[in-house]
């Protein structure tokens, strides 16, 4: 089997502008990984597929992942002038100090899929993977059903379960959540809501009637206590 | 999950469902099998738009079960998810424990024990004998063998179950393995529980093979019934029994030869046809390989240790990184995809469903046959609602 080195550089010959990029994977099973430009992804898929010696017929999995924004903090040493009392009399110093510094690198859904061969019999994976701009509203990646149908359910559950909108995808829906449903459950940092199935019913007009008419009423009442005194 | 658009649907694309046209200017009746039909093996449903008796459009829809299984993961640690995986597919724990308990393995890079690694071929063997012989008792009933075929296949279930128990304490939520071997040892007398119903299994294949082989009646309704071609089962991802039914080799015990699988010697049964009849007659041939393994693992099972001292159970934290494992389940390629940031919980727990996947293709499959057929073919494929909904 071909390295990631060697897929990437076949992909770079077949798909000029590519813009592949290798993400190496610390784990013992060193799965490593291939990063997709979005835009070129349909045709690099189609290549992976369709080429004779990678061959790679047969999508396994594709699943999502979520990395939210995160805040690092980083120190640094800045110069600042402080005012001081030294012999009596306020001078300007100027003094070294450490100071904490938080900035957010911004996140991001990921898709990623697993990739084998039926003809060929890999042992270990190939992964590709792509990322979003961001996690709200440039969420949209290509979607590969097109070139591999086993992904038609796995990515309707990513777009149910993460958010991430394929394009080009022939039946984009929920697929375990209902349809109604708004929020992405899978996300970090998903809050469950109080009741999942809350709906307004002809029992909350009901209701929200009945306390309209007592209002009234003590409106009412209060009003007539006013008169009688 | 509404069932409004079923009829005016129309996708195109050559993996995609052939499109087919009603016949006349009939109105075509949109029918709701599920979620609570019998045949549906669960809470499933089928919408099916039908001309006549006709089937038109299928649409399967899901979520009934749905307890995201993948969020409880990634909030609790490693091992607090085991006993979840016993869950998935309840017929069949034992290959989801090893499924997980393998990912887990590749990612850490932790070694098994030779004893631990036969006794999970020796479990995940029965366990694929008792997912085919009820794949088989429920397909005679949904065929209308109403009661009798699925006992049969029950009471031989139940010998394997009462294994599971005396081994693990449970019949079905096992909670066996643990990462870097299984979690009690085997006694010389449960080896030799298992040789006696080994020793009584093929009798009952023969019984089940000729219920199925000579069946007038089930040879008219799954012959010809449900065909999928090879190139669309490879494209969509299809695996296990239902591919190879296809005819395409693709087993992952040889692929991958996972655990100690290289050592063993078994042949892949391969259908012909692809249709209803060589899915189950895969599944008969397979249950005699099983058979076959576990002989020759009781043969060669050594003595020894069944886990891996150095492994830790508390405070086990795996290093940055992910990694990707499958085995061949009963039902299919079951992966476990996970990925670490070196705390204890995994920041991502993602189970590849054969259940689901395998239902890319129900709609593929169920065009323009009848109605009463759409049973069969589901049942065919062979699905547990708690891994397809997760």
């Amino acid at each position: 089997m071909k390295t990631v080195e060697e897929i990437k550089a076949a992909i770079e010959q077949a798909v000029p502008g590519a813009g592949v990029e290798i993400i190496l994977n610390p784990s013992v099973c060193t799965q490593h990984s291939l990063r997709l430009a979005p835009s070129h992804a349909v045709a690099v898929a189609t290549f992976l597929r369709d080429d004779a010696d990678l061959a790679l017929d047969f999508l396994s999995n594709a699943t999502g992942i979520d990395w939210p924004d995160k805040e690092v903090a980083e120190k640094v040493k800045v110069i600042r002038t402080v005012t001081k009392t030294v012999d009596g009399a306020e001078q300007q110093v100027e003094e070294t100090v450490e100071e904490t510094r938080k900035h957010v690198v911004p996140g991001c859904l990921e898709a990623v899929y697993h990739l084998f061969s039926v003809a060929k019999g890999y042992k270990s994976p190939v992964v590709i993977r792509m990322k979003t701009v961001n996690r709200s509203d440039q969420v949209q990646l290509p979607s590969l059903t097109p070139v591999w149908r086993s992904a038609e359910f796995q990515e309707r559950e990513i777009f149910d379960l993460y958010g991430i909108v394929f394009t080009g995808h022939p039946d984009l829906r929920r697929i375990l959540m209902w349809d109604e449903f708004k929020d992405h459950p899978m996300r970090r940092d998903y809050v469950e809501p109080d009741d999942f199935e809350y709906e307004p019913t002809a029992h909350d007009e009901v209701l929200a009637r009945a306390q309209a008419h007592r209002a009234k009423m003590a409106d009412l009442a209060a009003g007539q206590e006013g008169a009688g005194a | 999950m509404s069932t409004s658009g079923i009829i005016q649907d129309k996708r195109e694309g050559w993996n995609r469902p052939p499109v087919i046209e009603p016949e006349g200017d009939a109105d075509l009746l949109e029918v709701a099998m599920g979620p609570h039909h019998p045949s549906t093996h669960g809470v499933f449903r089928m919408d099916v738009a039908l001309d006549g008796e006709r089937v038109i459009r299928l649409k399967p829809v899901f979520g009934y079960l749905h307890r995201n299984h993948e969020k409880i993961g990634e909030n609790s640690s490693y091992l607090a998810s085991m006993p979840f995986t016993d869950r998935l597919d309840y017929i069949c724990p034992l290959t989801n424990n090893w499924a997980y308990a393998l990912s887990v393995e590749k990612l850490t890079g932790q070694e098994v024990p030779e004893r631990a690694e036969y006794l999970r071929v020796i479990l995940a063997e029965l366990t694929r004998v008792v997912n085919h012989t009820s794949a088989i008792g429920f397909l005679l009933q949904e065929m209308g063998a109403s009661g009798t075929p699925l006992m049969y296949a029950f009471r031989e279930r139940e010998k394997i179950l009462d294994l599971f128990e005396a081994l693990t304490g449970a019949r079905m939520m096992v909670n066996y393995m643990r990462f870097g071997g299984c979690r009690v040892d085997a006694t010389p007398a449960w080896l030799a529980d298992v040789r006696k119903v080994l020793d009584s299994l093929p009798q009952f294949f023969d019984e089940f093979e000729n219920l199925l082989r000579s069946n007038e009646i089930l040879m008219a309704r799954s012959q010809g019934v449900g065909i999928l071609r090879p190139d669309l089962a490879v494209n969509a991802g299809i695996t296990g029994p239902m591919l190879r039914a296809s005819g395409v080799n693709y087993d992952i015990r040889k692929v991958d030869s996972y655990g100690i699988y290289g050592r063993f010697k078994f042949r892949v049964p391969l259908g012909e046809h692809g249709d209803i009849y060589d899915r189950f007659m895969i599944r008969l041939l397979e249950m005699r390989e099983s058979i076959s393994i576990i002989d020759q693992a009781l043969k060669d099972i050594p003595v020894g240790p069944v886990m891996d001292p150095k492994a830790k159970l508390r405070g086990f934290r795996p290093k940055p990184g992910e990694a990707y494992g499958r085995i061949e389940g009963p039902k299919g390629e079951l992966g476990f995809y996970l990925i670490s940031d070196g705390s204890p919980n995994p920041y991502r727990y993602r189970i590849r469903p054969p259940s689901l996947i395998n239902l890319t293709v129900l709609e593929d499959m169920c065009l323009g046959s009848n109605v009463a057929d759409v049973v069969l073919i589901f049942g065919s494929v062979d699905i547990v609602l708690g891994e397809v909904d997760r």
